[in-house]
Order: C-alpha cells, then sequence, then structure tokens
C-alpha cells in the first residue's frame, strides 16, 4: 500500500498533515504504521486536519497516512443482531477474543463475520426487473428476525444470475444485476453506507402508533409515538440509565439498537448479561436476538465516541429500511455534544455557549430528524425512533444540549432529582415533562384502548396539577387546616404518584404493564374519587373514608393483582363500595 | 543510542519547547540533563513539524534556554512492576522515596493503560462488608465498583476512608490476598501522615504501596499521580490475583492541577476554566475499576472529593458523579451536629446495589427495607421543612412520628461512631428496629411477607428504651 501523506503535527486525537493533495472532506484515512482510523474533517490551503478514532500515544511525525477513497461507512448485513461494537463498528467479541482483555487499535477487523454460513432464500430470479432497495434474498438473523438483503440504492436493472437457495458466507455473489449501460454489479449479503448520510426514504408517514413500553407514565401520560423522538435529561442518580434499559427491555419496537456513548462500562456488560438471560414475552425468545449494542465507554477514544451516534442511527435506518419497527437508545447524547466540543476545541474553533462549538444545535437536529416512521423504497413500512438521554451540567435544564435538544424532540421526560432522593421511580416529573404526541395518538387510543382513555387521562392529570397547587399551601401552614374536599384531592393524588407513577422495575409483575391493566386502574382510581366527593357531600369526613384503607388497597393493586389475571380488577368497584358503605 | 538535543526554544510554565526535533512519537518520555547533573523527566504532550512541546515533571525552575540536555527515551511513561512493590512509598512520579531504593522489575507497564474492553468486564455482584450502616445497608459498596466520597473541607472523609480501610473484608472469603494503593494528590503533609500512620497501626503497611504527591509537589506530577497508583492496581489485580481497594484523594487537586497544565498550553477552556475534555480524563481514571473475565482479582475504587463552597454542581463532583457508580456524600448539618460518620443519606447512591444484595449476598428482606428508609427519611425532611414554619408542636401526629424517627435514624443508624464494627444483620435488624416505630400503614414499599417477619413495635420500642437508658419520644408510644 502507497502512503498518500505523512503526519505533520499531532495534538491528541488531532493530526495534521501539511501540504497534501486529493483528500476529500469527511473522508476514512489509516493514519500511521498501525493503521490507526481516522477522518478527514478540515482541509485549507496548507493543512488537511485528521481526527483519529484511537489512542495516538507514540505516534511519530513523518509516519504515512493512507486514503481509503471512501467516507467512515457502515457495514450492513446478517450478523449485526445480537452483537456489540465499538463506535466505528468494530466488533468487540471478536477483538476480546484476539487481544484480550483491552481494546486493541488498528485495522484488521471486519465488522461482520465472514466465515459464517448463512441460509439463504433468494427472493427474486434471472429476468426480474429490480429497483434500489427491493429485497432480493432472506435469511434468518436470529430466531426472531428475518434479515433481508436489499439492492443497494443507486442500482437498478435486471436479475441476469442467481445463485441456488443454500448456505453462504456474507462475501459469495448472490445475484448479478445488470443495468441499462450493461454494466454488471455482483450483489451479496453485505453493503456499505457512510454514516454521516441519513439512508433516503420513499415517503414519510403521519405518526399515529404509540411505541408501547409498559411503563404506565410513559403510556399514559407522557407517550411516544413511533416514529418519533424523546429526551430524557437527568443529573447523576435521577435513573436515565435505568429509564433507557426498561424502555429497551420491554417496548414493542422489533428491533432495539442500544447506543452507550460514553458512558460506564459496566452498564453496557449489565446490559449484555441481563439481555440474555430475559425473555421476549411475545415470543419467549432472548432479548438479545433483536439487539445490537454500540458500546463506546467513556474512557474510549473521544472521537469514535462521536461517530458512535451516527453508526447506531445508520445501523437503525437500515433495519427501517427492511421494514422493521426500530428504537434507538442513545445514552448520553451529552456526551456526544461533549465529544464534539473536544474535538473543535483542539481545531481552535471559536466557542459559542459554554464552550460548545457553534454548530451544536445543527448536528442535534440532524440526528433526531433521522428519526421517521416511512414507507421505504420498497413499499414497505418502518420506523426509527430515537430516545437520547441528556446528563445536564449540574442538573441545570437550560444549559445548552438540553435546550437545543428540547426544540428537535416532541416528547421530553423530565428526571427530578428530587423525586430520586425520595425513591420514586420512574423519576420522571409530571410537572415539567410533556409530550406533544398525545393529539397524534388520540385515533389510536380511541379505536385501540377505550374511548374514555384520553378522558381519563387529562382528568388525573388535573387532579396531580391541583395536588401540586395545594402542596405550595401545605408546605407553609400544614394540611391539617384545608376544607375535606381539598383533603381528598390530595389522598386521591397519593393513589395516583404513588400508585400509578412510581413503577418498580425489579418486581417481575410491574417492571411491564399492559394497556388493558393501566386504563382498568385509572378506571378504578376515577371512580373511587367520584364516590368519596358524593359521600363527602353527605357529611362524613375524609378521616372516615381514609381510615377504611380503600385507599391504600387501591395503591397495592400494581401488585396484588397479576398481569395475567386482569378480570381480577372488576372486583375493586365492589370493594370500593363496601369499604365507603361502611364509613359511619 | 538516542540523541541528545542541547538547549530549549522556549520555557512557558510547566511546558518547554525543542526545536528540529526527529524520530518524535507522542507521548514519549524524555530525560532533561541540567548542567548541575540533575536529572528531570518530562512527556511529549504536543508534535508540530520539528517542534515538541514537552511538560516536565518537577517543574521548570532553573531551566534556561541553554543549559540542558535533553534525551528521548523511545517510550511512554512507564512504571516498575514487581510483587515487592507492596509496602513501598513514591512520589507522584512513581520514584521510591522510602530509602529503600529502585523496584526490581519484573514486567514494566504503560502508566496511561488501556481502555478495557466492555466485553471482557464481568458485571460486579460481590458486596464488602465495610461495617458501617449507612453504607452497607443503603449504599453497598461492590467489590470492583468505583464509589466517591462527596465531602468538603472540614469534614471527615480521611477517618471515613480509614475506618472502611479497617474494617472492611476486602478479599472474599476464600483466603484470598488483598492490597491497598493509595494515591494522595496535593493534599496535606499532615493528612498523608495521618493515612500512613493509620496503615500502620492497622497493621496493614505490608499491604499498602503509596503515591505521595502533596499539595507543595509539583503539579505535572499530581496528573501522573492516580495513573501510576491504577497502573500498580490492575498489575496487582490482574496479574497476582488479588482484590485492590484503590483510594485516591483529593480529586479536587488533581482537577485544578489539570486546569493548570491546560490553561499553559493555552486551551479552550469549558466550565470554571476547566478543560473541555475534564469529563474524558475523569473517566480515564475511574473507568479503571472493575472486574475481569478470567481474572481472580479485582480493583475497587474510593476516590475522595473535597467539594469548593459544598456545591456539588461544581464541575469536579457533578462530572464524577456522571462516571462513578455512585456516590457517598457527607453533611455538613450532620456533622456540625457530632454525627459520625456524617453521610447524608438521600443523596447518596450505590447504583451497583441492587444487584448485590439479597437472597444469596446479604439477606432477602434488605432491598425492600433500605428503599423504605430512604423513603420514609425523605418524609421526615418534608416534615422538618413544616416544623420549621410552624413549629413542631403544631404538626399532625404522623408528622411527629416522622421527626422522632429522623433524630432516631441519624443518631443510631447513621451516627454509628469510628470504633462501631456492623455486622450485616445488625445493620438490617436495626433498619427494622426503626420502621417498626412507625405505624404500619406508612410503609408502602415492603410486601405483606416481610412486614409479618419482622416488623414489631414492642421489640422497637425496647430495643431504643435500653439504649437511650429508658427513655423515648412519648409521641413514638402513641398508637
Amino acid at each position: 500500500m502507497k502512503a498518500n501523506a505523512s503526519i505533520y503535527s499531532i495534538n491528541g486525537p488531532v493530526v495534521k498533515t501539511k501540504l497534501a493533495v486529493g483528500f476529500q472532506m469527511l473522508e476514512m484515512v489509516y493514519v500511521g504504521h498501525k493503521q490507526l482510523l481516522g477522518e478527514v474533517i478540515g482541509i485549507n490551503d496548507i493543512y488537511t486536519t485528521i481526527q483519529v478514532y484511537e489512542s495516538t500515544t507514540g505516534l511519530k511525525i513523518g509516519e504515512p497516512i493512507f486514503k481509503s477513497n471512501s467516507p467512515l461507512g457502515a457495514t450492513l448485513g446478517p450478523g449485526i443482531l445480537t452483537n456489540i461494537f465499538d463506535g466505528i463498528q468494530r466488533p468487540l467479541k471478536e477483538m476480546a477474543e484476539i487481544s484480550g482483555m483491552y481494546v486493541s487499535e488498528g485495522r484488521g477487523l471486519n465488522a461482520l463475520n465472514e466465515t459464517k454460513l448463512w441460509d439463504i432464500t433468494l427472493k427474486v430470479k434471472v429476468g426480474d426487473k429490480v429497483l434500489g432497495g427491493d429485497i432480493f434474498a432472506t435469511t434468518p438473523e436470529t430466531s426472531l428476525i428475518q434479515h433481508r438483503m436489499m439492492v443497494p440504492n443507486h442500482i437498478k436493472g435486471t436479475v441476469s444470475f442467481t445463485i441456488e437457495n443454500g448456505s453462504y458466507n456474507i462475501n459469495e455473489i448472490l445475484i448479478i444485476v445488470t443495468d441499462e449501460y450493461g454494466i454488471q454489479h455482483s450483489l451479496s449479503s453485505v453493503q456499505k453506507w457512510p454514516i454521516r448520510q441519513a439512508r433516503p426514504v420513499g415517503k414519510r408517514q403521519i405518526i399515529s402508533v404509540p411505541l408501547i413500553t409498559g411503563q404506565r407514565v410513559i403510556d399514559t401520560f407522557f407517550p411516544i409515538a413511533k416514529g418519533g423522538a424523546a429526551a430524557v435529561p437527568g443529573g447523576f442518580g435521577a435513573g436515565k440509565t435505568m429509564t433507557q434499559h426498561q424502555l429497551a427491555k420491554w417496548c414493542d419496537a422489533d428491533i432495539i439498537v442500544y447506543v452507550g456513548c460514553g458512558e460506564r462500562g459496566n452498564e453496557m456488560t449489565q446490559v449484555l448479561e441481563e439481555f440474555s438471560e430475559l425473555v421476549d414475552p411475545k415470543s419467549h425468545k432472548p432479548l438479545t436476538d433483536r439487539t445490537v449494542l454500540i458500546a463506546n465507554t467513556s474512557n474510549m477514544p473521544v472521537a469514535a465516541r462521536e461517530a458512535s451516534i451516527y453508526t447506531g442511527i445508520t445501523l437503525a435506518e437500515y433495519y427501517r429500511d427492511m421494514g422493521y419497527h426500530v428504537a434507538l437508545m442513545a445514552d448520553s447524547t451529552s456526551r456526544w455534544a461533549e465529544a464534539l466540543r473536544e474535538i473543535s476545541g483542539r481545531l481552535e474553533e471559536m466557542p459559542a455557549e459554554e464552550g460548545f462549538p457553534a454548530y451544536l444545535p445543527s448536528r442535534i437536529s440532524q440526528f433526531y430528524e433521522r428519526a421517521g416512521y416511512v414507507e421505504n423504497i420498497n413499499h414497505t413500512e418502518g420506523s426509527v425512533t430515537i430516545i437520547g438521554a441528556v446528563s445536564p451540567q449540574g442538573a441545570d435544564f437550560s444549559e445548552p444540549v438540553t435546550q437545543n435538544t428540547k426544540r428537535f424532540v416532541r416528547a421530553f421526560w423530565a428526571l427530578d432529582k428530587s423525586l430520586a432522593y425520595a425513591r420514586h421511580f420512574p423519576a420522571i416529573n409530571w410537572n415539567i415533562s410533556y409530550s406533544e404526541y398525545m393529539d397524534d395518538l388520540r385515533k389510536w387510543y380511541d379505536t385501540n384502548v377505550d374511548r374514555k382513555f384520553v378522558g381519563l387521562r387529562a382528568e388525573m392529570m388535573s387532579i396531580l396539577h391541583e395536588e401540586t397547587q395545594l402542596m405550595e399551601i401545605v408546605k407553609l401552614i400544614g394540611s391539617d387546616v384545608l376544607p375535606d374536599d381539598q383533603k381528598l384531592i390530595l389522598e386521591i393524588a397519593r393513589v395516583i404518584r404513588v400508585g400509578y407513577l412510581q413503577q418498580n422495575a425489579f418486581h417481575p409483575e410491574d417492571t411491564f404493564v399492559p394497556f388493558e391493566k393501566q386504563f382498568k386502574m385509572l378506571q378504578l382510581i376515577s371512580y373511587l374519587k367520584a364516590q368519596s366527593v358524593r359521600l363527602l357531600s353527605t357529611k362524613r369526613t375524609i378521616r372516615a373514608i381514609t381510615a377504611t384503607g380503600i385507599f391504600d388497597e387501591l395503591i397495592k393493586i400494581k401488585y396484588d393483582v397479576k398481569n395475567n389475571e386482569i378480570e381480577k380488577l372488576d372486583t375493586y368497584y365492589e370493594k370500593i363500595d363496601l369499604a365507603l358503605a361502611s364509613v359511619k | 543510542m538516542s540523541r541528545q538535543y542541547i538547549g530549549l526554544k522556549e520555557i512557558k510554565g510547566p511546558l518547554i519547547i525543542l526545536d528540529q526535533v526527529e524520530d518524535v512519537s507522542f507521548e514519549e518520555v524524555v530525560e532533561i540533563e541540567l548542567e548541575n547533573g540533575s536529572t528531570r523527566f518530562g512527556r511529549v504532550v504536543e508534535i508540530q513539524g520539528q517542534q515538541a512541546v514537552i511538560q516536565v515533571f518537577e517543574g521548570t525552575s532553573g531551566l534556561s534556554k541553554i543549559n540542558t540536555k535533553t534525551r528521548l527515551l523511545g517510550h511512554p511513561m512507564e512504571i516498575a512492576l514487581s510483587r515487592e512493590i507492596l509496602g513501598r512509598i513514591f512520589n507522584g512520579g512513581g520514584k521510591p522515596i522510602d530509602g529503600l531504593g529502585e523496584v526490581y522489575a519484573q514486567t514494566k507497564a504503560d502508566i496511561n493503560g488501556h481502555s478495557l474492553n466492555p466485553v471482557m468486564r464481568k458485571y460486579p455482584r460481590n458486596y464488602i462488608n465495610t461495617g458501617i450502616s449507612a453504607i452497607d445497608g443503603l449504599n453497598t459498596l461492590i467489590r470492583g465498583q468505583k464509589l466517591p466520597i462527596f465531602s468538603g473541607s472540614g469534614m471527615p472523609h480521611n477517618q471515613l476512608a480509614v475506618q472502611i480501610v479497617k474494617q472492611a473484608n476486602i478479599a472474599s472469603s476464600e483466603n484470598q490476598e488483598f492490597a491497598i494503593v493509595f494515591a494522595a494528590m496535593g493534599v496535606k503533609n499532615d493528612v498523608a501522615d495521618f493515612f500512613k500512620r493509620s496503615f500502620e497501626e492497622t497493621g496493614v503497611m505490608e499491604k499498602v504501596v503509596m503515591f505521595l504527591n502533596l499539595s507543595n509537589d509539583p503539579i505535572i506530577e499530581r496528573i501522573l499521580t492516580p495513573r501510576c497508583a491504577l497502573t500498580v492496581a490492575e498489575y496487582l489485580a490482574y496479574t497476582c490475583d488479588m482484590h485492590v481497594l484503590v483510594i485516591m484523594t483529593d480529586v479536587t487537586s488533581y482537577c485544578e492541577a489539570l486546569r493548570e497544565f491546560s490553561s499553559s498550553k493555552e486551551e479552550i477552556p469549558g466550565r470554571k476554566g476547566y478543560p473541555g475534555y475534564l469529563y474524558s480524563d475523569l473517566a480515564s481514571l475511574y473507568e479503571r475499576a472493575g472486574i475481569v473475565k478470567g481474572k481472580k482479582g479485582s480493583v475497587t475504587q474510593i476516590p475522595i472529593l473535597t467539594i469548593p463552597n459544598d456545591d456539588i454542581t461544581h464541575p469536579v463532583s457533578d462530572l464524577t458523579g456522571y462516571i462513578t457508580e455512585g456516590q457517598i456524600v457527607l453533611d455538613r448539618n450532620l456533622h456540625q451536629t457530632n454525627v459520625y460518620p456524617p453521610i447524608g443519606v438521600l443523596p447518596s447512591l450505590s447504583r451497583l446495589m441492587k444487584d448485590g444484595i439479597g437472597e444469596g449476598y446479604t439477606r432477602a428482606d434488605h432491598s425492600s427495607l433500605s428503599t423504605q428508609l430512604f423513603a420514609c427519611y425523605a418524609k421526615v425532611q418534608d416534615a422538618r421543612a413544616l416544623a420549621s414554619v410552624i413549629g413542631e408542636e403544631e404538626l399532625s401526629l404522623i408528622d411527629r412520628k416522622y421527626m422522632a424517627f429522623g433524630r432516631l435514624f441519624e443518631k443510631y443508624y447513621v451516627g454509628q461512631g469510628f470504633k462501631t464494627n456492623r455486622k450485616i444483620e445488625e445493620t438490617l435488624d436495626l433498619g427494622w428496629y426503626l420502621l417498626s416505630l412507625l405505624p404500619i400503614g406508612e410503609l408502602d414499599r415492603v410486601s405483606k411477607e416481610f412486614l409479618e417477619e419482622y416488623y414489631n413495635i414492642d421489640l422497637a420500642i425496647t430495643h431504643f428504651m435500653a439504649l437511650q437508658g429508658g427513655q423515648l419520644d412519648e409521641v413514638l408510644r402513641k398508637r
């Protein structure tokens, strides 16, 4: 291999070469004798600037730089699922087998296993006309997911050769497509795609289906739609990662892409261990079969952290194109923004707010805009939903990353430290969180849950809101002075907070709750409120009503009624009636 | 034979710039010989064409443009490792200062370490019994965890660290060896002495490796101190199969050294003048804690931070909290009311606790008991806020019960004292005694089965009566 240039200067992950020509912007390059992976991020009349994705310790001036002539790309093909990659899609399991406990450097590992044989079924025959995006073959990638091989987007023509159905590795030529100029394109199971470029779609669809998560506070109060984007901001210890893990485990997407971006190594280990033990409730297959992990932990090179988010979203889009619903968890986007800041600082760019580069908002928007519910080019339907964690400095939501993220997502689940201190989990603060998807999803709720559902939700929200205002008074003078109808609001709000909003991720029944149970629980709370109000008007005291213990019984429904015996909830109406009838 | 360069081009704070250098590599170590025969060491931090920027570990005082000879050593910063390193004392740059001579190196390792492959990590699950209730019961320390102590000037964080060293069963039961690596970064002489004396009193000195960079030592060495310490810790854990506890104090001084160094390099500052890469830099230290598949040892870290002005949102504590697996926060109010250890229970957290407690580890009720204690103690804070406005007398009965519960909780559960070493069962039982003082209806985080087994108000009253010499707050007896 011939070198195209040599190193002129080194400053951390930023390497410059002098008076080199022919480098393209965002081209992937190999730096030094070890061939460390890098990307061209700046070109001026003298210097070409390269960010290196690996540790530059030991690199010398004058070492060669090699061109690759293509932008930094993701390798797309069967074998992605169940795998764990670093930020630039190197397989960490295989790396561990070759180089032991530490992350190794340099070129040499392919993203996907090239020797494994896949059981391939062809979907086209000789003479068929194919367009970019068309599915030409399939293989069962895992027990849950069928991998669909698609014609790369720029190719169209007539199939002039196909292989027999059978077991092949990913590099085997499966079909040959001859285009209108007579050029033959040989297609195997893999294709490359530049990670910073969104994969094209046929048509964006209107958002209309929720991503069902089984988490009551999200499903009922602040839903996210398939194809939507949500942000989870919170200080340390507020439960961002827990929330992300819960969604990754239980949400009803077909595929989960979990990006650990600049976070703890042990968290990735936990995901690896837990997901292989957990079983998907619908198919009874291990959750790893629908999951791919991108792990670029905080001690791995910072430039690769910046790339990890894009690698993740590219993999997500690829599965969307096959017609799957994909959910991408990015934990945490703040670390990604900090990586941008760090590289920007090394390039001596003019900083904007808090040292972040001025292009921060545009980068954030580019990322979140890659979410969507679409009709693909091959006329299948798919979606990419993005759930990004944000780690604001000092838990202060006014900092640039949180503020800019807020502009580009439509669901905002603000995690609250004081709720976390009181071990109220998930610590989503119901006063400052919001979801703009509620209106889009209204029709879905009406037809799939119940027409009363949206109204019930509004009723509960207003009770919680009223409680917040009453608490202002209580904080000053105590609750004893409140009139009974206001005390009732506090009691009902307690039932909603403790019995409904709080959800125990470690409890086998409570960790995931189906919509039907959520709806019936809401109905019960509403019924209890209505009946208590009626009773108060007959001169009974709130003290006597709460003494029946019915409020506490309702709080414990979430544990007492199992998910597979939802009809038991109907017996609670009788219990409420009995309890209230006993009030003297 | 490597080449020597005579003279310097520029001197700037702790940095020197060398011109016309050939064949220099990034992060390479250099040896600088002065005219008077003394030598200093430095590290290449930036290369531009033929100019190399070098940070001098021992500082640049006495250097001039002409009185030096600089030699490139051809490798990154390394430290000599062998089992005999146990019991030795080094300066921040890894040179022995106990007069016992150089360490005979069995192997050498780059102090920057390498990133651990997440696939090779083993998820930490075994708890370390520290004998301190507020930690064992509520914020359990797990082997392989990184759990910092957030403190402030004037608070007893050093005593707490020593108590943990004294009481903790760092090695697991299977006759395994343990070691303690102590890294002092910019601490006062007295503090270093206190630790040394305490290690000697406890009789663990031959298990300790000390790295001392005192507050008047050069700051560049301070940047190397934790890296040397962690390299030793990794060697002892992964090569010598030991369970290693690393105590690093004070991380705030480390960060300030980093800031000083960054500004002399004329880098663009981030929040409060700290460099933009402070998060990545701290992560490169903290993430070196853990357990690796196929290795018997482990590295557990207890970094200590003194937070300026007790402001937990300060960049140092903020970024630390985002990287570490929880934090033990010391509370100045508790300290002033003579509670030792003054662990502020509510803001403290152990993230790994949930998987290292419960049946098979501690006891089945541990998890729900601790959640319930947290929830009740949070209500104590609400009651106190209200009492400060309307007075305790005016509170409802239940709020007054919470007030009394809170006092006992702080006095006995948290404030156990420096000498008390509690077994995990004692800690858990004490938790139940406290909860039993509250009406059973208030306990909404524990299951019926546990309540039936452990909730016992009469036993609780007798217990606290005995502790307080027959006295007990009247309000706690009212049903």
